[in-house]
């Protein structure tokens, strides 16, 4: 059965004010098309969890989405800080809660699991717990070995960008594959945005790729070019002069208002955004092909 | 201080590269004396052979040629808590008398003075990578007595303490820094072993937020070869992102 809608259609259908979304990857594959439709679409009061952030929450939370974000690493990679969620944490008016990448991690992967909680090994430092009561400490049955707690983390809605997908939601990815399966078996509904939609042949031709079966899928929009300013392994390049670009114009309100206008508000989608961006940008972000060798299944 | 932490890097050593300035110092170290270090980024990329200096830790350029890619929670669950990993390089806005490491926040945790981006994987690699190696500019604000949080465990309160959590890594083993190095004395406080070329003691206890205290045997950095400036500065970090 096709799943195949438009982004707007998905975004309208399956994310609700008050949600707890997940837009999954890890600098890879995020899926920067449906956080502007979310924004566009005036969604509120949204718990907004990913490991980092990135731009794509900045944004989101400037927009006025969001009125909580878990995070693990709120930086601008290789840049500096989130100066939006930054500032709104510091004022007060952002709630947050907190963790390392291993234990944010650890709730999705309890959450994609079915279990309630998974342990893992005592790091030493304590801040952190004692600051997020969400921590909590069990001995092993088997050793007496004190180990470290998270709860599951179940999203109401996750979102994965991939490189392809079939019409009922098969989804390949390959690059950094961060934590794009944990959230989406976690989740309660899954959106799939993808770069191409590829007939199901194609999918069964190379089924260790399929990350993300299709029966857990809810809706599978194509959308080329989502991701940017991250970027599509194999299909264009992260857009690092963005990300430089972003740290100047989160320096004030009124740039960051003026880009949203502009960038998201001012646009009808993101087929219109990728456009806009012109050609220079098109091209500075072109990736020249580099093939796998091709591995051979067998005829059974 | 790019090229000191390179030369602690080991052929065969396989390395969780941080992001920014350790960043380089692994690329110039695979270029230079081990060739054969394995070089594992947290996003999941093992055996990285990147063909330039990414700016972020899950740059394309890190897959492509790379020996494996595994998920996040593979990386910090089969790698890192299962002990597979020799170093772990970290920054850090604040490195205390005892090597623990703030990444968090300045000031008080619910009232934050300064919101700093927090751990991403920091706390795990300080754990369980067997050595761990600080880059960070020599600055009393940066080396306070004690951390207004610790994001990343050094020896806590001392080699005693970190001994008694039975974290499986061996903890800081020398904190690099524009003067010179800093390395744990028996006790677990870090201590100044060595001088970079020009710097000066006084310089380094002035610039320490502890009474700093000086090895007997105090050993002075070997400058800077031409081939690891060139590689710095033409191959690796040409429009100086990182080289300020």
């Amino acid at each position: 059965m096709s799943k195949v809608m438009s982004l707007s259609e998905a975004i309208e259908r399956f994310v609700h004010d008050g949600d707890v979304v997940y837009a999954a990857g890890f600098t890879h594959l995020i899926p920067f098309a449906a956080g502007h439709e979310i924004i566009r679409q005036h969604k509120k009061d949204l718990i907004l969890a990913r490991a980092t952030p990135d731009l794509i929450y900045d944004q989101m939370v400037a927009a006025g989405c969001a009125k909580k974000i878990i995070f693990s690493y709120s930086g601008n990679p290789g840049v500096g800080s989130l100066r939006i969620i930054r500032q709104e944490m510091e004022a007060g008016r952002l709630a947050y809660e907190e963790y390392s990448h291993f234990a944010m991690i650890t709730r999705v992967a309890a959450g994609a699991m079915g279990l309630p909680f998974l342990p893992m090994r005592s790091t030493g430092s304590e801040d952190l717990a004692k600051a997020n009561p969400q921590y909590q400490k069990v001995h092993c049955p088997y050793t007496g070995d004190e180990l470290v707690t998270v709860p599951a983390l179940n999203p109401d809605v996750a979102i994965i960008h991939a490189q392809r997908a079939d019409a009922n939601g098969n989804t390949q990815i390959w690059g950094i594959v961060g934590e794009q399966k944990e959230v989406a078996f976690a989740s309660k509904k899954v959106i799939v945005t993808t770069e191409e939609i590829v007939d199901e042949t194609v999918i069964r031709s190379d089924p260790n790729r399929t990350l993300i079966p299709d029966f857990i899928v809810s809706a599978v929009c194509h959308v080329p070019h989502c991701a940017h300013p991250s970027y599509t392994q194999g299909y264009y390049d992260r857009d690092n002069k963005f990300y430089l670009e972003w740290d100047k114009i989160s320096e004030s309100r009124e740039a960051v208002e003026a880009w949203l206008n502009e960038w998201v508000y001012g646009v009808k989608d993101h087929d219109e955004y990728w456009a806009k961006l012109g050609a220079e940008t098109h091209e500075r972000l072109k990736v020249s092909p580099a093939m796998s060798e091709p591995v051979n299944y067998g005829r059974y | 201080m790019i090229v000191a932490a390179a030369r602690l890097l080991r052929d065969n050593d396989v390395v969780f590269v941080g992001i920014g300035q350790p960043n380089l110092a692994c690329n110039l170290a695979r270029r230079t004396h081990a060739p054969h270090m394995n070089m594992i980024y947290e996003a999941g990329v093992i055996g990285a052979q990147p063909s330039h200096l990414p700016l972020s830790i899950g740059d394309p350029c890190l897959v492509s040629g790379a020996a494996s890619i595994c998920s996040m929670y593979e990386i910090f669950a089969y790698y890192l808590q299962n002990g597979k990993i020799d170093v772990g390089f970290l920054g850090g806005a604040q490195i205390d008398r005892f090597g623990n490491i703030n990444a968090t926040v300045i000031g008080p945790y619910d009232k934050p003075k300064v919101r700093l981006p927090g751990s991403g994987g920091a706390a795990e690699i300080a754990a369980w990578a067997n050595r761990i190696y600080c880059l960070t500019p020599h600055q009393a604000r940066r080396f306070p007595e004690k951390c207004d949080f610790i994001t990343s465990a050094g020896f806590l309160s001392g080699r005693k303490e970190r001994e008694a959590k039975g974290l499986r890594g061996g903890g800081p083993q020398a904190v690099v820094t524009d003067l010179g190095m800093l390395e744990p004395d028996d006790n677990g406080e870090l201590i100044l072993t060595t001088l970079h070329p020009g710097a000066t003691v006084e310089q380094a206890i002035k610039n320490t937020g502890w009474k700093l205290k000086v090895a007997d045997d105090l050993k002075t950095t070997e400058s800077p070869t031409d081939e690891e400036l060139r590689l710095l500065r033409v191959e690796l970090d040409p429009t100086g992102i990182y080289l300020k």
